[in-house]
């Protein structure tokens, strides 16, 4: 399709542009900042807010620039005095709509509603408060997100975001006029209904309505109580995310910078989500290679296939509730963060000559969903809760605030052992497609005893931001014991939002497609994209996070995880082997079906 | 009262398997048994595969879609400037007197739900009330009385 | 001013001198071209509020290179004071479908709707066997036109023409962003002619008298005549069809009880007219627009009650979609309550002006940018009764 330009003027200024483009767009091109709440460069368009009008000469009214294509021979004004009054009425109702209470607010100092009635000095009292007859509810019942109606602009983000990336619409407007409001069905507590704690509607909240529920004060009691042993696991994507919380940039390595500051933190040992990562592909790409045997050569129908991957919470219980019937599908490994905090409260624990009840295990998270996971009453196998306290990437950001470290200066520190050593493979478990990555890594190597065919290790096919990616992998020369691997071409699948999820699943369901291995994961770019990570969030930023996962990976000594010599230690003197009676124990679990709607 | 999930496939049989048939279908539940309940809500979503969320969403976008469990006979009594002008207060008081109930409530027996809306297009002929479908003009204290009556021993 | 004096017109309720189906004949023997010719020579503007030129908008819809049309017929009348459209369905139903018929003929579309709104439910039995019966007529006739009706659950916005889109599609009634325009993008994204039911009447009139006939009522900017529904303070409540641009004075001397002291034009999104000005005003596009609705306040009406209501009814009645109406509306609402009540002084109407105007240029759609209409003449006429 012909694209055509379009001449149009902003503030005098001639600019050319694509047809179709919107005057907030082609005012960015000249570097025109034009305010937004509504708009979000991951959603569709609403223009529900408003706060973006501008002045179009010749029309009645004034055009909302995220909603409006650039026209032939337009002159827009996006700062004259009618679109600044315009402005500031929209922020100060939207104000007078809302529980301002930003000292004691968890979004202060990070909520895009503040920053506006900073910028165009609102004062509250222009008009008259609507919040009291409002009767505002805050359902904090979840363990992994608060909702909070008394702080909702109903700019719809949230209900965008469940519905366009998730495909859940878990969250919907609901009444109309001075009732409209956003709600769950019949307006039930988000932990009751068909959410997947996600956190997308939270990382793209503009304001304290949705918010992670934070454990940060009930993490500094446990640090401070100089009877009990905390220790801390960092996920893949904290170490490329926390950075940008705290003044960095967009795909800032601060891996050996994190180290230090959780230490600094006072917790007394700093371990790494990435030893169990390898551990997970150890045990996910035997439970693969044994599924694939158990099909091809032992044809046990019980056995089903295509396998998928485990590790992110939000596509658990996305399929517990719309694809039940493939529960069995799932590996049965707990995922990374589960595996250290079974493995923390008894292989570690005794290591160290601790009392398990004694161990406190804290997760840093990019995730909301892991607070929910950690909550599972299957998660239990150490015999005590396996991970006590999950924090995301802000939060941790926010507890070094506090501490008052200027985290930017920072000297990088180690990992502690053990559990503390990873590979490059592990790394990658925070971008989409790196589970699928490292798995091949290492079973094509078990299978062939060859390093996957790819080079630099570097499987491509399976990288990227494009939301479902297939590769196919043909599995040659194997080792005598895989003869029945021979030829076979392993077909592989990611997809990445749970939209895409779906996507695959129906195609799965529908019996088009022949897949052996699917790797899903609920947020947008895998984990790096997780709920709990720094906002903004686009994919700009999350190609930024992505080329420094991988950027990581490759700085690492150890690329595959059954290189990893704590996993191969752990092995020898705990687990005795993948899928051994240990594994089986703490390592694996179980899932359940849940209701549809 | 018709089964539910008949009542969906029903409709999708004319209106197709896709969103344009939820007016419809909602419609209908409503018509049958004067509101929807949360099983209805998920028969529907499920028919059409879409979310409970969504379902009750533009369920509650509706004021004659009700969502919360009414009587056998809902009547609305039109508030807006002409019926206003013409003597609503009048009306309205005589309904609550009559029925024993306040604005949005539904008599114990079920019968009679008591609603306030907007212009329902007869202005001209105010005060007016719509008894489920059924509309009535001119309203005077005796006629509303006369009305309920009738109700009353249908 | 070209302003005519009352005239009393029976275009639209004429069943003798119409009839329906010999006009549609004659229409489907024209080709679209003509057609929209005869509709933009008529000068006929549309009769649902926003006065949209009828053949432009049929021309637009035509152009656009889709299979896919449609012909939707906006019979969602919500607006307090308008009870035209009911009557008419009522009254001459087959002149609507006609209406249908021809548009849908001339921009070439196979399916038409009309959307009724819940309150005229009681209607559902015998509208449903007159489209039934039109529809077997437009099959004998060979001609691939086919009417369905739908129902609204009770939704004012949804009378505005995107909201009624989205209903239809099953969704929550709120407008959608414009551009892109329902002659493009409508029903389920396809290009679409959405008249009002008087409209499409006008329409069937038009091919019946041809268009210069038409033309000869109204003025140059007000062509035609209008069915107008007067309510309030009036000796002859009821519908009246009127030749176009006639002053408001002309109106109240028929219509008032003498003792008029103001009247709602277009409705609760529309204007109010003080007695001072009655002499000065013309009802039509070049003066005061209306889509019908006329209602009359004598001297023992509050004025502060009047606009009381029409503020709860949008506050109400808005979908709640975007910040200036969904919020605007509520302080304007609690603004003049607390004027009133003494909590705001009375320089708090100014503020209150200065946000009507900013509803006006930034609301998203018709319902968010007329509250300002009603809100500030009122205000600006009769300031002492919202104070004291
Ligand atoms: C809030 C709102 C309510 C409306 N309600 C109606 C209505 O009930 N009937 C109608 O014909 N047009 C209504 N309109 C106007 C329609 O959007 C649209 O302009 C009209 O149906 C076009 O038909 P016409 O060109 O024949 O007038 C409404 C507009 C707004 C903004
Ligand atoms: S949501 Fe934003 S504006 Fe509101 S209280 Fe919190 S920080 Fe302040
Ligand atoms: S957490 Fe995820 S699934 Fe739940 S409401 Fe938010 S976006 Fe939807
Ligand atoms: S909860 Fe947040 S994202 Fe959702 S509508 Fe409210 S302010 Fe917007
Ligand atoms: S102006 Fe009012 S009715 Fe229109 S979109 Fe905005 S909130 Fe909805
Ligand atoms: S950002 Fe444009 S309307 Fe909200
Ligand atoms: S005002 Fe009551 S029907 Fe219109």
């Amino acid at each position: 399709m012909g694209k055509f330009e379009v001449n149009l003027k902003i503030n005098d200024l001639p600019v050319t542009i694509e047809e179709g483009t919107t005057i907030l767009d082609a005012a960015q091109k000249l570097n025109f900042r034009i305010p937004t709440l509504c708009h979000h460069p991951d959603l569709c368009v609403a223009g529900n807010c408003r706060v973006c009008v501008v002045e179009q000469t010749g029309a009645k009214t004034l055009p909302a620039a995220c909603a409006t294509p650039v026209a032939e021979g337009m002159e827009i004004f996006t700062n004259s005095a009618k679109v600044r009054q315009a402005r500031k009425h929209v922020v100060e109702l939207l104000l007078s709509e809302h529980k301002s209470e930003c000292t004691s607010c968890y979004k202060n100092g990070k909520c895009e509603l503040q920053e506006l009635a900073i910028e165009y000095r609102i004062s509250e009292d222009t008009f008259l408060k609507l919040v009291e007859e409002k009767g505002y509810t805050i359902d904090d019942l979840s363990p992994a997100i608060i909702k909070d109606d008394s702080k909702c602009i109903r700019c719809q983000r949230c209900v965008r975001t469940c519905t366009q990336i998730q495909s859940i619409s878990a969250l919907a407007v609901i009444n109309k006029g001075d009732e409209q409001k956003i709600a769950t069905f019949l307006d039930k507590p988000m932990h009751s209904v068909v959410c997947t704690n996600c956190g997308q509607c939270v990382s793209h909240c503009p304001t304290g309505a949705l918010v992670e529920k934070n454990y940060i004060d009930q993490v500094w009691d446990v640090i401070n109580d100089p009877n009990l042993h905390v220790v801390v696991q960092t996920a893949p994507a904290v170490r490329i995310g926390l950075g940008e919380e705290l003044e960095l940039s967009p795909g800032d390595r601060v891996t050996g910078k994190m180290v230090a500051a959780l230490r600094r933190l006072g917790f007394n040992s700093v371990l790494d989500t990435d030893f169990s990562a390898d551990l997970t592909i150890m045990e996910e790409g035997t439970e693969l290679l044994t599924r694939l045997k158990k099909a091809l050569v032992d044809k046990d129908e019980s056995v089903k296939l295509p396998m998928t991957t485990s590790c992110s919470p939000g596509w658990i219980k996305f399929i517990e509730h719309k694809y039940p019937e493939y529960l069995d599908n799932v590996s049965t490994c707990k995922s990374p963060q589960q595996m250290f905090g079974a493995l923390a409260k008894t292989f570690y624990a005794e290591k160290k000559g601790l009392k398990a009840e004694k161990v406190v295990s804290v997760s840093i998270m990019p995730c909301t969903a892991k607070k929910y996971e950690a909550d599972r009453p299957e998660m239990r196998d150490s015999g005590y809760k396996d991970v006590d306290y999950v924090l995301t990437t802000r939060e941790l950001a926010a507890m070094v605030r506090q501490a008052g470290m200027d985290f930017s200066a920072l000297e990088n520190e180690n990992y502690d052992s053990i559990m503390g050593k990873s590979t490059g493979a592990a790394v990658i478990f925070g971008s989409t497609g790196g589970v699928m990555e490292a798995a091949l890594r290492t079973a094509y190597e078990i299978v062939t005893g060859r390093e996957v065919p790819f080079e630099n290790l570097n499987i491509m096919p399976v990288r990227g931001l494009k939301g479902v990616k297939e590769a196919k992998v043909k599995i040659e020369n194997v080792k005598p014991e895989w003869g029945f691997l021979e030829g076979v071409e392993l077909s592989c699948a990611i997809a990445h939002g749970l939209a895409n999820a779906k996507i695959l699943m129906d195609k799965v369901k529908a019996g088009e497609a022949d897949y052996h291995f699917i790797e899903i994961m609920a947020c947008p770019g895998g984990c790096l994209g997780g709920g709990g990570q720094p906002m903004p969030v686009s994919d700009k930023i999350r190609q930024k996070r992505m080329d420094a996962i991988y950027q990581e990976d490759e700085s690492l000594e150890f690329r595959k995880s059954h290189e990893n010599a704590e996993v191969q230690a752990i092995y020898k003197e705990f687990l005795g082997e993948p899928l051994g009676h240990k594994s089986h124990e703490l390592l694996h679990t179980t899932y359940k079906k849940r209701k549809k709607y | 009262m018709t089964d539910v999930k008949e009542l969906i496939q029903g409709k999708i049989k004319t209106f197709g398997n896709n969103r344009t048939a939820l007016m419809p279908i909602l419609q209908a539940i409503v018509e049958d048994k004067n509101h929807l309940d949360e099983e209805d809500m998920i028969e529907v979503a499920d028919a059409l595969d879409i979310s409970t969320a969504d379902v009750y969403g533009t369920a509650t976008f509706y004021t004659f879609l009700d969502t919360i469990p009414r009587g056998k006979y809902v009547i609305r009594v039109c508030k807006t400037i002409s019926c206003h002008m013409a003597g609503k207060d009048e009306i309205f008081d005589t309904l609550k007197d009559v029925l024993k109930i306040k604005e949005g409530e539904t008599t114990p027996d079920k019968k009679f739900t008591l609603l306030i809306a907007n212009c329902m297009g007869w202005c001209h002929k105010g005060p007016v009330m719509l008894v489920n479908d059924d509309i009535y003009t001119e309203l005077t204290k005796e006629k509303v009385i006369d009305i309920i009556n009738e109700y009353q021993e249908k | 001013m070209d302003a005519k004096k009352l005239n009393k017109v029976d275009l639209i309720f004429d069943q003798e001198g119409c009839n329906a189906l010999e006009v549609l004949d004659k229409a489907l023997e024209c080709t679209p071209d003509d057609i929209i010719n005869d509709m933009i020579d008529s000068g006929l503007k549309g009769r649902g509020g926003a006065g949209f030129p009828t053949g432009l908008k049929w021309k637009f819809t035509r152009a656009e290179d889709d299979p896919v049309k449609y012909v939707i017929c906006n019979a969602d009348e919500g607006e307090p004071g308008t009870f035209k459209d009911r009557e008419i369905l009522d009254k001459v139903p087959a002149k609507v479908f006609t209406g249908m018929a021809i548009a849908a003929h001339a921009i070439g579309a196979k399916k038409g709707f009309i959307y009724v709104r819940a309150e005229y439910r009681f209607m559902r039995k015998t509208l449903q066997k007159q489209v039934d019966e039109f529809n077997q007529i437009l099959k004998d006739k060979g001609h691939d036109f086919h009417i369905e009706l739908r129902w609204g659950s009770g939704a004012y916005v949804c009378g505005e023409e995107s909201a009624l889109f989205e209903s239809m599609e099953g969704k929550r009634g709120e407008p959608r962003n414009k551009p892109p325009y329902p002659t493009k993008n409508g029903y389920l994204n396809k290009p679409t002619v959405i008249n009002n039911v008087e409209t499409l009447v006008y329409a069937t009139m038009i091919f019946r008298m041809g268009p210069s006939e038409f033309n000869k009522l109204g003025t140059a900017d007000s062509c035609g005549s209008k069915v107008f529904s007067v309510s309030g303070d009036t000796n002859n409540p009821g519908i009246y069809e009127l030749e176009m641009g006639l002053h408001v004075n002309d109106f109240v001397d028929e219509f008032g009880d003498g003792d008029t002291k103001a009247v709602q034009i277009g409705g609760a999104a529309g204007f109010c007219v003080p007695r001072k000005n009655f002499n000065n005003l013309v009802i039509g596009f070049e003066g005061i627009p209306t889509g019908g609705s006329m209602m009359l306040f004598n001297s023992t009406r509050s004025m502060y009650n009047v606009l009381h209501d029409y503020l709860e009814f949008f506050t109400e009645e808005s979908c709640g979609n975007c910040t200036p109406c969904r919020v605007g509306c509520q302080q304007l609402l609690k603004g003049i309550e607390a004027v009133k009540s003494g909590g705001k002084s009375p320089s708090y109407l100014d503020d209150l002006k200065s946000l009507a105007k900013t509803m006006r240029t930034s609301s998203k759609c018709g319902l968010g940018q007329s509250v300002a209409n009603p809100f500030i003449s009122i205000i600006d006429n009769f300031k002492e009764e919202i104070i004291y």
